[in-house]
């Protein structure tokens, strides 16, 4: 029997780093700290099916193949391609991504995280105003004044509050819970907006306006602020206001809400400079509520590999990026790749229709441990390792720390990482031949 | 076994006070040797400037520079200095580039190696934040690398100088290099960081951290006594109080005094400044704003205990990025700029803010002569060390057109010229006709950096040294620099050959090949008594506050690309 101790959670962007671990004949027997959504990952592997095999697809179904011979099929339909699209890569290690990335520069492919669907108007506001951040023990032991806006964390990141911001106990934040505000903005009243001192309901695709009005009241033009704003009363809002400025320390937690609802990159835009504003009154930080466990991850290796942070476009030789024009569903919409390969990511379930539609026309390479939706549309399918659970790598938080994931036991499945340098050496060498 | 004799090389190397010499230069499994074999390859260097790989000791290379990237896409496509920024497409022997001041991580390799440059020092890394910094390196391809680990606003770090606990101190220290990898002492605005997580600053040595009883001045004494006490290869590197605000020279030669009294356990400084430009301003506010430059300078000619570097300015885009939390957020403010901010729990702060250096703003003027006043009016070229801060001062990349302000008073009139009346009421160094030769801008650019860092196989080309070697495509009885400053320019802009650990990495201004550096690190021995007393209150730290455990918080060795552990003996 084996314990490990203070392993990292692979399943959602709070990257808890304190799991127990009980490992028996190389079966995981008990799991102690996780949460439900962590439990059921570290489990799920024991309960859910899995990719047993790699697969190609022969006369429409679907036939299992060796390891050789489908990264064999991946590389012809890869150097065949004029436009691949990559996509995915945020359920995966960091050190799959930069592989991912050379393998794109090298075949002048687009590639791009699940930050199209997700986060990536968030970039676009840092991109505008910048990213006024801190790490989350800053909120574990300074915040009095905790905002939810637009992010459901009860059920998307469930220790989140116990261990970074709501419940949490630090240093200047000895009361926890009691010494804190914690409010809520959304436009339903969600589990977590129960849990808050304060919920304001907002009318859906009204945060620009809202954020925008706090920024004048702060800035001390509260008199252009009409009777109701965004659905709530301007008492309501001056008091809000009131409620920021006062505070010794605000942390506004942004989620999918703010980020994928009217006005996209507006929002962030728009928060990030009342951030800025309120930092001449009080101190005030913003944290993305990121998604899948490292889809940070994939932002900062891309950018540091490729100076972007998606949407990354290397048919020129260089990176170029354009988002909007080069994002993946983008691509799609347009009809303009003639093969995809997707990692860890699933737009067979998540991506518009049209875009859908487009993937299930081309050759479509998948690697993934589960099947899932894309699964149906793939023509390659390649099984990997679980990251966390079977393969150790780097992992960042939804606060750009970066942690070392444990491999816990052992497995038949080549990792993502060795997937994708098996693939780029088998293009190379159909290259050569060429 | 491999063998080079570079022939007829006219050898600048200060650490062995060869000033232009012609002679030969042998080579053997990476080594500066006596003598090679028949054998080796022969590269002739037909008379030309030969010196070590340069050594850039402060630099933004790895970790915060990802978020001037994240949030200036922008940059990756300028190209103001062609052949060393801008979009580059992949090649058989190199990766795809992009960028000017915040190049991708491939682009900082290849462009440094360009310049004849082969050793980076990481100017900041947040301990917990060491592992980015490393994953970055390990694709930063050629230099060798080295970093500072900041300690200035640390919890831990405040609360053994309040409890007058030096030994603990030195024993926590020894552990935050263990658990960063760094390799020095990196201090910014002490106890800044701090009060920048209430949204407020420290306005001089003797301003009290607010909750935590101490002082900047003993922050800085306490750790200095902490590097000392454990024999670090560096001193402590030093980011003033006040930088960047009109007044601050008193504040910057206030700090120098302070370390007077600092012994040194080793044979080098006991007081790095760094980017000194920003710290040496005149004035009572942006009106009155002048050059403190003199100041400094004069401190400096009669002080023996220190080294400072420059800061230096280039005109047009630059990239701020510093731990000093509440300095990048007034820059954003006064100048309407973006901003990034990233505090790190029980640590320090940091932010990151884009702006513009304009020959025609007055502040902008005087700021870019102060650093050159700085190199010219201090005497001994071994107390200075010449940067940009790259990229806060300008990029790296513009080091050559930095260098030809420095060996030509006819280049500086150039720029001069089109500064406003203002501007030149504001500055002294019309008045300055010094020169630098190629042996001081080698001092500068190497040797003192191979002292400063108590790296003797650095910066140098001694028999046993690193054979780290750029030639330039310069003869040096035949130039004059003080008029041809077009000619050296071009020659430092692309270096003949660079050689890395003997290898031929750069030829003609091309990349030739892309080895793997080295990364230094420093272990420092602890008595283990006293290093089990710290642990245990670094574990009610991790219990309490942290929200990483402390199992995953130590850079673990699989980041670490060709390390080099450099082992110190603490003195307890």
């Amino acid at each position: 029997m084996l314990v490990i101790k203070d392993a990292v959670c692979s399943l959602c962007g709070s990257l808890c780093d304190d799991i127990t671990v009980t490992v028996e004949d190389n079966k995981i027997t008990k799991i102690e700290n996780a949460c439900i959504l962590g439990r059921s990952k570290f489990v799920g592997m024991l309960e859910h099916d899995r990719i047993e095999t790699p697969m190609i697809r022969k006369d429409g179904k679907l036939a299992p193949v060796s390891y050789e011979e489908a990264i064999e099929a991946a590389a012809k339909i890869l150097v065949n391609s004029r436009r691949t699209l990559s996509y995915g890569w945020c359920s995966t290690s960091c050190e799959a991504v930069s592989a991912a990335i050379q393998l794109a520069e090298e075949t002048g492919s687009v590639i791009d995280s699940t930050a199209n669907v997700c986060h990536g108007p968030t970039a676009l506001a840092a991109q505008e105003k910048g990213s006024p951040s801190a790490t989350l023990g800053e909120i574990k032991n300074r915040a009095d004044l905790i905002i939810f806006w637009g992010c459901n964390p009860v059920h998307a990141h469930p220790r989140h509050m116990v261990r970074y911001s709501s419940f949490s106990k630090g240093l200047f934040t000895e009361k926890g819970r009691k010494g804190r505000t914690m409010i809520v903005v959304d436009v339903r009243k969600t589990d977590t907006a129960k849990l808050a001192d304060k919920y304001v309901e907002i009318d859906q695709g009204s945060d620009l306006i809202l954020v925008t009005a706090l920024r004048s009241i702060i800035n001390g033009h509260g008199d252009v602020i009409p009777e109701v704003i965004a659905g709530v009363p301007k008492a309501e809002v001056l008091e809000l206001a009131e409620t920021l400025k006062n505070a010794k320390f605000v942390c506004i937690f942004f989620g999918m809400g703010v980020t994928q609802s009217r006005s996209k990159y507006k929002n962030a835009d728009a928060m990030s400079s009342l951030i800025s504003d309120l930092n001449q009154h009080t101190k005030a930080v913003m944290i993305g509520m990121r998604g899948h466990y490292n889809v940070t991850g994939f932002g900062q290796v891309a950018t540091w590999e490729t100076g972007f942070p998606m949407a990354i476009d290397f048919a020129r030789g260089y990176p170029y990026y354009n988002p909007g024009e080069t994002g993946a569903n983008d691509l799609l919409v347009r009809e303009e790749p003639d093969a995809a390969i997707i990692a860890a990511a699933d737009p067979g379930a998540h991506f518009p229709q049209k875009a859908v539609r487009h993937l299930a026309r081309i050759p479509v390479i998948q690697i993934d441990p589960y099947p899932n939706p894309t699964t149906e549309l793939a023509d390659v399918v390649i099984p990997s390792a679980i990251v966390g659970i079977e393969a150790e790598g780097t992992a960042y938080r939804m606060d750009a720390i970066s942690l070392r994931m444990k491999k816990l036991i052992d497995t038949k499945f080549k990792t993502d990482e060795e997937i994708v340098k098996d693939l780029a050496t088998k293009v190379r060498e159909l290259k050569r031949g060429a | 076994m491999s063998e080079i004799l570079i022939k007829n090389a006219s050898v600048c190397d200060p650490v062995q006070g060869i000033n232009c010499e012609t002679m030969d230069i042998c080579i053997r499994d990476g080594k500066i040797v006596e003598s090679v074999s028949g054998n080796a390859k022969v590269i002739d260097a037909e008379g030309r400037l030969t010196m070590a790989g340069g050594f850039d000791g402060h630099t933004h290379s790895a970790g915060k520079i990802n978020v001037g990237r994240f949030i200036n896409p922008n940059d990756a496509r300028r190209n103001l200095v062609p052949g060393l920024s801008g979009q580059v497409a992949r090649t058989e022997k190199t990766r795809a580039q992009v960028g000017y001041n915040t190049p991708n991580t491939y682009a900082i390799g290849y462009r440094y190696a360009k310049l004849g440059y082969t050793t980076i020092c990481e100017a900041a890394i947040p301990l917990l934040a060491a592992r980015h910094t490393h994953e970055e390196f390990k694709e930063i391809p050629i230099l060798d690398k080295m970093g500072l680990s900041l300690f200035g606003s640390n919890w831990q770090v405040m609360e053994y100088i309040r409890d007058k606990e030096p030994e603990k101190l030195a024993a926590y220290v020894a552990w935050g290099l263990r658990a960063s990898r760094g390799y020095g002492v990196k201090i910014v605005n002490p106890g800044g960081g701090e009060a920048w997580g209430w949204g407020r600053n420290v306005s001089g040595l003797y301003d009290p951290v607010p909750n935590f009883d101490v002082t900047p001045a003993e922050i800085l004494l306490g750790l200095a006594e902490a590097n000392e006490r454990l024999q670090l290869p560096h001193s402590v590197h030093v980011h003033c109080n006040n930088l960047g605000k009109p007044g601050n020279y008193a504040t910057t030669i206030e700090t120098m005094k302070l370390f007077e009294k600092v012994k040194p356990s080793r044979d080098r400084q006991a007081l790095h400044v760094t980017h000194v430009q920003f710290n040496a301003y005149a004035g009572t506010s942006w009106r009155d704003f002048e050059t403190g430059a003199p100041m400094v300078a004069d401190y400096i000619n009669g002080a023996d205990h220190l080294t400072f570097d420059l800061g230096q300015v280039i005109f047009g885009p630059a990239v701020t990025m510093t731990a000093d939390g509440p300095v990048e957020y007034a820059n954003a403010r006064m100048l309407h700029e973006k901003w990034s901010n990233q505090d790190i729990e029980l640590e320090d702060a940091s932010g990151v803010v884009p702006l513009f250096y304009s020959p025609k703003s007055f502040v902008n003027a005087v700021q870019w002569a102060i650093g050159l006043e700085l190199a010219l009016l201090v005497k001994d070229p071994w107390k200075v060390m010449f940067t940009t801060d790259s990229p806060n001062g300008g990029s790296f990349v513009n080091y050559p057109e930095a260098f030809t302000y420095l060996m030509s008073a006819k280049r500086r009139e150039e720029v001069i010229s089109d500064f406003s009346k203002m501007a030149l009421d504001r500055m002294v160094l019309p008045g300055i006709d010094r020169e630098l030769d190629f042996y001081e801008l080698a001092i500068m650019t190497r040797s003192t950096q191979s002292k400063m860092y108590s790296r003797p196989e650095k910066g140098n080309l001694k028999v046993g040294s690193d054979a780290d070697i750029a030639i330039y495509d310069i003869l040096p009885g035949q130039i004059d620099p003080s008029t041809e400053y077009v000619k050296v320019k071009t020659a430092f802009s692309g270096a003949a050959y660079t050689l890395k650990d003997g290898e031929i990495v750069v030829k003609d201004g091309e990349i030739e090949a892309t080895p793997k550096g080295k990364i230094y690190w420093v272990n420092a021995k602890v008595p283990a008594n006293i290093d089990s007393a710290m642990q245990k209150d670094i574990d009610i730290k991790f219990r309490k506050y942290y929200t990483v455990s402390k199992a995953n918080y130590m850079v673990e060795d699989v980041y670490l690309q060709n390390p080099v552990e450099i082992a110190t003996e603490g003195v307890f």
